[in-house]
């Protein structure tokens, strides 16, 4: 692989406004989920109902972009008939591919809609060659996408042992747990990712301002407290602070974004397929933002990987909408680890 | 019914480690879970030690079993489960697609669906059963009525097992929170994990225990403790999972096999095993609420 392997943007829509502002801006590819649990950012006022996707679809295919389809939680016996008519749907609008987790539903899109493209959702939680070729071999996925866990040399080692392409998380909220194995949501609110399409859900959060601080609790259960001088962040249940043998600390990850854009011309080199920005539930300005800064990085190592330089302009762009306004390299640099 | 003592997610010392199975050879268990899942770093016992403990257990009348790691990342992860997957005569228990693969490229037909295959409905179970399985574990987070749900909508004729005892295990990261703890990165993590017997209780600001850092797993602080529930599960699960903790855990097998064979109410059952949980009993899961929660119902 040779770093002139295009690399595709592939940016997040959370609604019709936010997938015409990140076409407009320069992503390849959208991707986005219908209103309801079959996608893992199942939140009120966020997402396309029927009428919304038709119009996303021809916004983006009318400019020659691409749209995916999140279908990436895990449907149950009870509700399986709502995930199997959701990829019918998908399908029917003419998207350029679906991104699934559930083995089951992959078999079923593959029986009945042989031509739409599969890719594995980072839900699926496949983190080595192995996994992957087992899904591209029963199911002809065709792309997947890695999960935010392993090291630059553990990616690279991935992409020189599959055909499959592989996409990669470049920029946005950082999951520090494998995706698809985490139900620490589920343990404290009863509403997890796989199945829920959502984590730390705000139906469950709290905000409260008591005499030791501004206290964060979801479901009752204390995440964090905030001095007056602190900007008090959401309740995610891993980034909040906690005591473990008397010392409080961010004891599992700090509220902190990934940011990939200094990997950039090793991941060109490695071929990698696309760069993946996350936030969905985040707003149009988010994805302007952050679409533009990536266009033109991408562009840039896309020209020429050997001289390409982060632009501090572009760090400060990117900071300006990062959580707890700091980013971190995460599993890519080994020593996060 | 039969009770399975799952793999041993803590990091003990060798001697600690050996002497425990040396118990549970004599235990109530039918089935032992063997082999470490969670980090590849921990070495007290090495492949060869797993395969002798693993057939001192066959000896002892028990169904050994090879678990293989759940997060793989590098080649030597994949060298391992390699390994695991060579030999033939114990079965192996998948915990990743990555060994899903192996065994049934390898012509494997015997082998076990862990927990973290995320196997929430009968076409994901009957494709894995016609790779090879022939017994699945639930995630940890599906409620009793899901299950039973997806085992009478066209589910294969395969053994299910459920967690029934135990801290839950919540999530794994590529990270080690207990080398984090001490300030110190996964590669030179200097084991600190070895020799704490149920892990390091992480609490909230308010001093409630909610979780448990084990290395680069996540668990619960609380005992998912199905034994009063027992009515419930004997319509849906072949197997008991219970998973092995610092102290007292031959005395919760003991638990199971008399509340199993109705020596003892499920309600006595549960009410003895109180004094053997390091931390307040849940239930949640099983009850489609909150894992954190301990659901009696009506």
């Amino acid at each position: 692989m040779t770093s002139n392997t295009k690399i595709e943007l592939v940016c997040p829509a959370g609604s019709l406004p936010a997938l015409k502002t990140a076409v407009d801006h320069g992503a390849d590819c959208v991707y986005l989920g219908f209103k309801d649990a079959t996608n893992a950012r199942n939140f009120t006022g966020l997402n396309f109902d029927a009428k919304a996707m038709t119009e996303g679809v021809r916004y983006a295919h009318d400019r020659k972009r691409k749209v995916l389809v999140a279908l990436n939680t895990y449907p149950q016996a009870g509700n399986w008939s709502g995930w199997t008519a959701a990829v019918d749907r998908a399908a029917d609008l003419g998207i350029d591919a679906i991104i699934v987790a559930d083995p089951g539903l992959m078999a079923y899109a593959q029986k009945k809609h042989p031509q739409l493209r599969l890719h594995l959702s980072v839900q699926g939680s496949a983190t080595t060659y192995e996994a992957i070729n087992f899904y591209a071999e029963r199911f002809g996925v065709q792309r997947a996408v890695l999960p935010r866990v392993l090291s630059l040399p553990q990616v690279q080692h991935v992409i020189a042992n599959t055909q499959v392409e592989i996409e990669v998380f470049g920029f946005g909220g950082l999951c520090v747990m494998v995706e698809g194995r985490c139900a620490l949501s589920a343990y404290a609110t009863g509403e997890s990712p796989n199945c829920n399409g959502a984590c730390s859900p705000g139906k469950h959060v709290r905000w409260e301002q008591t005499p030791k601080g501004m206290e964060t609790r979801l479901n009752g259960i204390l995440i964090d407290r905030f001095d007056d001088g602190e900007r008090a962040g959401y309740p995610t249940l891993c980034k909040g602070r906690f005591d473990v043998n008397g010392e409080t600390y961010y004891a599992i990850e700090e509220p902190t974004s990934l940011n990939t854009l200094e990997l950039l011309p090793d991941l060109a080199r490695a071929g990698v397929r696309a760069i993946k920005i996350e936030g969905r539930q985040r707003s149009p300005a988010y994805v302007a933002q952050v679409t533009r800064v990536w266009r033109e990085a991408i562009d840039r190592v896309m020209r020429d990987a050997d001289s390409f330089a982060v632009q501090p302009a572009w760090i400060a762009e990117l900071d300006k909408v990062s959580e707890g306004r700091s980013h971190t390299l995460g599993a890519y640099y080994r020593p996060w680890k | 019914m039969k009770i399975a003592l799952g793999p041993l997610l803590y990091y003990w010392s060798r001697q600690e480690t050996l002497d425990f199975y040396a118990q549970i050879a004599q235990s109530p268990a039918d089935i032992v879970y063997l082999g470490e899942t969670v980090c590849s770093r921990r070495h007290e016992l090495r492949a060869d030690d797993w395969l002798e403990v693993a057939a001192m257990l066959k000896a002892a009348g028990k169904e050994a079993v090879l678990s293989a790691q759940s997060l793989i990342e590098s080649e030597s992860d994949l060298k391992a489960l390699r390994r695991i997957v060579a030999q033939d005569e114990f079965r192996v228990e998948a915990n990743d697609m990555s060994a899903v693969q192996l065994l049934s490229k390898a012509g494997r037909r015997d082998w076990i669906a862990g927990p973290t295959l995320n196997i929430f409905n009968p076409q994901t179970l009957s494709m894995l059963a016609e790779a090879g399985a022939t017994r699945w574990m639930a995630p940890p987070e599906m409620s009793g009525a899901v299950l039973a749900e997806l085992l009478a909508s066209g589910a294969p004729a395969i053994e299910t097992e459920v967690l029934a005892w135990g801290r839950l295990p919540l999530a794994h990261s590529a990270r080690c929170f207990t080398a984090r703890h001490f300030n110190l990165q996964k590669d030179t993590c200097e084991f600190r994990c070895l020799g704490m017997k149920d892990g390091l209780v992480l609490r909230t600001r308010e001093g409630e225990p909610f979780l448990t850092l084990n290395g680069v797993q996540t668990q619960s602080a609380r005992v998912h403790n199905l034994l009063g529930d027992l009515p419930q599960l004997r319509d849906t699960a072949q197997v008991l999972r219970v998973s092995p903790q610092g102290d007292d855990t031959v005395r919760v097998l003991e638990l199971f096999r008399d509340a199993i064979a109705g020596k003892l109410s499920p309600q006595d059952a549960f009410g003895q095993s109180k004094a053997l949980m390091v931390e307040a009993p849940c239930n949640g899961f099983w009850h489609g609420r909150p894992g954190v929660e301990q659901y009696v119902s009506a």
